[in-house]
């Protein structure tokens, strides 16, 4: 609760911090400020003291594992203003409404880590992505984030259309708003009790609207054309935190009521899975700039944090947050680097390791953990999810099939480690990477690799 | 104990080196890491009990993996095998100047590392941490200090390596969760192994993971390449100790998991072994350039060895444990000779070559002794353990039997004829300044030498050494 209140309360702070601030670093500050007094809140909460009760009645749910979820994804934020504040402040003209809107989203992922009932559902997603319809179009002068938010804009909206009318036929069939299943199902799951058609098409209908939401396959088109036309900075927040938030909320959702279609199941999700693994890669493989290349290996890494919702266990919980700790923080720490560069292409990053050995070395870790190689946390988190399906199922297709998958992803992220310390050449940077820069995209650069030593030293803060 | 010193001495020193500016500096510090190394791994052969070497520290307790390390017999001579090439490649490197020395001799290090952990490995899912680690320092070592067309060659080899390794992975998974707690331990996994239903195709995954590595016809396409555009120390690494990653893997984990289905592929994948063996021999015949030709008869070895392992005669599997160590001293010392041959006459093309035994005496000696090695001629290491393969494979089917065996004639006719153009015949260009070896290859070479020799004249030290491995996976069958 405190995470929402006050994630709320600053985003407004913000907004009229803008006219009363006229430096655009003061904002900067006093959003890291708020991101610091925010993650504060949570650990208090998670702590048990100092917590602001409100009575939701039961549509709001705080457990350990949502209010570490919400930790993770305020540090990451924190971690990204520090590395991208700058860039932040040049995207565009209202830098505090920027981060205002930043602050919404975060509202709107606290709300999808504690959601109890469908409405709140409703209410995390559309509060988490109505700011990112503004972001996407921060660039107000170029089509191409004009297009990306109108894209995205319309695809979003239709997208909610869909979820709501799959609560509402849920609602219909079981007269609530409940996270758990009506007792009618719940108690007849085992007994060979069919859920009413309405249910099952209702909860189909969620499904297709998340998968939206999570960019998997074949609901995916929008991803690309969005995180190519975003500003840069805004696809690193975009691509990362909200993405994991709503893959988060998806597991919640899924959780109790993949029961309610049955084997049926079994028959969607690897395909999905599948799907998404190929047209990501594959596709990846032949973009030239890096940012495009990014936009669809982050489709492909949807497919692989699609493994958790095989799974009911913890083990498929605990991945996904490792998974996204370790996805996020790579992909942030690339894109800061990304932004800073002039050229978006691959060549663009000919001989970074000659000019910026710091940058370039993180760069790699970064690079490494996404292809999942082991000694960096991208492979446990690979591990859990694979792990997690075999466990659940043992569909052993599917995992030789994503991990032949993941062997096509080192290709094209090796193609960036190539460039920048086997190839000749000089980046051109818009703003020269400093020291402060270079030490925090090493300290992202270490965290990973000991998270890749000690996985559950990372996971062990979900019982604290 | 021994076994953690064993990776943590090249790890920390690699390492250190990094930081290292001075290519002197760097030079002397690796040469002394691995001399030290080695005197561990010489310590390790002395007469001790188990629990000196082995080494067993909860790791990640939650996935039920630790971090096991245990030594018996092929693995102690494994390590040696590692810790003895390194200083004498060291050596016999001496002389080059690389850019960036200070990560070169890094990556090196961390390489040696890698191997002598996977060699030790007792626990499944380290097993394959460390097979990794091993193939990342070769990665950039060969995309930094290759040849002209390093960038793609290397990222075949690697994505051909790590495909295979991954499947290896996802057959490591599915096998630790077949037990009602998951764990990693290689006799849990063996328990497991035996019981699953997937027999069939677990076996697949493993063996096209050491198959890559070994390589085995017809996943062997990323070697020549590779091997002819990493700088020589790396080839020497690649040829001389990593293929011996994937022989091992078979022993230690691929026979003890699946021994029926093993039995019930072992001719299919003898075929393909013998196959690659006399392919690789008669396009080695063909070969102009001096690399390709080593890297194609080293083919062609790991070939008979690959055949047999799958033989299931523990003969045969004694002379592969030989053979491992004898090809790796053969080929290194082959390596070390041609990147000498390539520096004195600046040619890799054997028609551009000729008459080097007038000029360089010690080259022509030293050269005609490994060549020899490499025919496995009676007196040389090579000669016991491929006399004991064939004795395996005769028992087989005389068939594949014969079938190699003309691949070991063809062996000596390639090797003969690259001697030959190397040595004898006039120079094909005269007016080259032709000095003999240096000293510090000289030394190398000898070395390896007597290893050639001793190996030849006396091999019992090594066959009492991995008795006992040859022993336990007779007994699981």
């Amino acid at each position: 609760m405190n995470a929402i209140i006050f994630s709320a309360v600053w985003g407004v702070v913000m907004m009229f911090g803008g006219l009363i601030a006229k430096n655009k670093t003061t904002v900067t500050y006093l959003a890291i400020a708020g991101l610091l007094v925010l993650t504060g809140v949570n650990l208090l909460h998670s702590c048990g003291s100092w917590v602001i009760k409100v009575d939701t009645h039961e549509t709001l749910h705080f457990d350990s594992m949502g209010l570490y979820f919400n930790t993770i994804a305020f540090v990451s934020t924190l971690l990204y203003v520090l590395l991208s504040g700058k860039d932040i402040e040049r995207a565009g003209v209202h830098v505090a409404e920027y981060y205002a809107l930043i602050f919404f989203v975060l509202c709107g992922v606290s709300i999808l880590t504690s959601f109890n009932g469908l409405l709140m559902l409703f209410l995390g997603i559309e509060i988490m992505s109505i700011p990112l319809y503004i972001l996407t179009g921060a660039d107000k002068k170029n089509l191409k984030s004009n297009e990306a938010s109108l894209k995205y804009f319309l695809m979003g909206s239709f997208s909610t259309g869909i979820m709501l009318m799959g609560i509402a036929l849920i609602y219909g069939a079981t007269g609530n708003f409940g996270i758990n299943i009506g007792p009618n199902s719940a108690a007849g799951t085992g007994l060979g009790f069919r859920p009413s058609f309405l249910e099952v098409g209702g909860l189909l209908l969620l499904f297709v609207a998340m998968s939206f939401k999570v960019s998997a396959a074949p609901f995916h088109f929008w991803t690309p054309d969005v995180y190519d036309g975003a500003p840069s900075v805004f696809t690193s927040f975009m691509a990362t935190i909200v993405k994991s938030a709503g893959f988060y909320a998806f597991i919640k959702l899924m959780d109790v009521r993949t029961a309610i279609l049955g084997d049926s199941w079994l028959i969607v999700l690897p395909l999905v899975i599948f799907s998404t693994l190929l047209i990501g890669n594959i596709t990846a493989v032949f973009q030239q700039s890096v940012k495009r290349m990014l936009a669809y290996s982050s489709i492909a890494q949807a497919g692989f944090m699609l493994f958790a919702l095989y799974g009911t266990s913890v083990m498929s919980k605990e991945g996904l947050i490792l998974y996204a700790f370790s996805y996020s923080i790579a992909t942030i720490g690339l894109f800061a680097i990304l932004i800073r560069l002039k050229d978006y292409s691959l060549d663009g990053f000919n001989g970074l390791a000659a000019q910026h050995p710091m940058v370039a070395f993180s760069a790699a870790v970064f690079l490494l953990s996404l292809a999942g190689i082991p000694l960096t946390a991208g492979f446990f988190a690979k591990y859990y999810m694979l792990a997690a399906a075999v466990k659940a199922g043992g569909i052993l297709w599917l995992v030789i099939a994503a991990v032949l998958l993941a062997a096509v992803s080192v290709y094209y992220y090796f193609r960036v480690i190539q460039s920048m310390y086997f190839k000749t050449g000089t980046p051109e940077w818009t703003s020269p990477a400093g020291k402060s820069f270079a030490w925090t995209l090493l300290l992202l650069a270490a965290l990973l690799i000991y998270a890749g030593l000690f996985p559950t030293a990372v996971l062990k803060f979900i019982y604290f | 104990m021994i076994s953690a010193i064993l990776i943590l001495l090249p790890l920390i020193t690699g390492a250190v080196s990094f930081a290292i500016r001075s290519s002197e500096a760097a030079r002397r510090l690796s040469f002394f890491s691995a001399l030290i190394t080695l005197g561990v791994a010489i310590g390790a052969l002395l007469p001790s009990n188990a629990s000196i070497l082995a080494l067993d520290l909860p790791w990640l307790p939650v996935m039920g993996s630790r971090f096991a390390l245990s030594m018996d017999g092929m693995s102690k001579m494994l390590c040696l095998l590692t810790a003895l090439s390194f200083p004498v490649i060291f050596l016999a490197s001496f002389r080059q100047s690389f850019r960036m020395p200070g990560a070169f001799y890094g990556w090196m290090l961390l390489s040696q590392a890698g191997l002598m952990g996977v060699f030790l490995a007792a626990d499944a899912l380290l097993f394959y941490f460390f097979w990794e680690l091993a193939l990342i320092p070769v990665y950039f070592l060969c995309s930094t200090w290759g040849g002209e067309r390093r960038i793609a060659v290397t990222i075949k080899f690697f994505l051909y390596t790590f495909i295979g390794s991954l499947l290896m992975l996802a057959g490591i998974i599915y096998l630790s969760f077949q037990m009602p707690t998951t764990s990693f331990s290689i006799s849990d996994i063996t328990q497991a192994a035996v019981n699953s239903p997937n027999n069939t195709l677990l076996f697949f995954l493993f063996f096209i993971a050491f198959a890559i590595k070994m390589p085995v016809f017809p996943l062997h396409t990323w070697q020549p390449e590779a091997y002819e555009e990493s700088p020589s120390p790396v080839t020497m690494v690649m040829s001389g100790v990593m293929v011996k990653m994937g022989i091992y893997a078979v022993i230690r984990w691929l026979l003890p998991l699946f021994p029926s289905v093993a039995e019930q592929y072992a001719s299919i994948i003898i075929a393909f072994a013998v196959a690659g063996m006399l392919y690789a021999s008669l396009i080695a015949m063909q070969q102009n350039n001096l690399r390709r030709l080593i890297a194609y008869s080293s083919i062609a070895h790991i070939g008979l060895m690959a055949a047999a392992l799958f033989t299931s005669h523990a003969g045969a599997t004694q002379g592969v444990m030989l053979q491992m160590f004898s090809h790796g001293v053969n080929v290194i010392g082959l390596w070390i000779l041609a990147d000498a041959i390539e520096k004195i006459t600046g040619t890799r093309q054997l028609n551009e070559m000729g008459g080097l035994a007038r000029k360089a005496p010690r080259l022509a000696i030293l050269l005609v002794v490994m060549g020899l090695a490499n025919v496995a001629l009676p007196l040389t290491n090579a000669f016991v353990g491929e006399f004991m393969m064939f004795n395996g494979l005769f028992h087989f089917n005389w068939v594949v039997a014969a079938a190699a065996g003309i691949s070991i004639i063809l062996a000596a006719v390639y090797t003969l004829r690259m001697i030959e153009k190397v040595l004898y015949g006039s120079p094909a260009n005269s007016d080259l300044p032709i000095a003999d070896l240096s000293p510090n290859i000289t030394w190398a070479l000898v070395v390896l030498v007597a290893l050639v020799l001793i190996g030849g004249i006396y091999p019992q030290p090594l066959i009492d050494l991995t008795k006992d491995t040859v022993e336990a996976l007779t007994l699981k069958k």
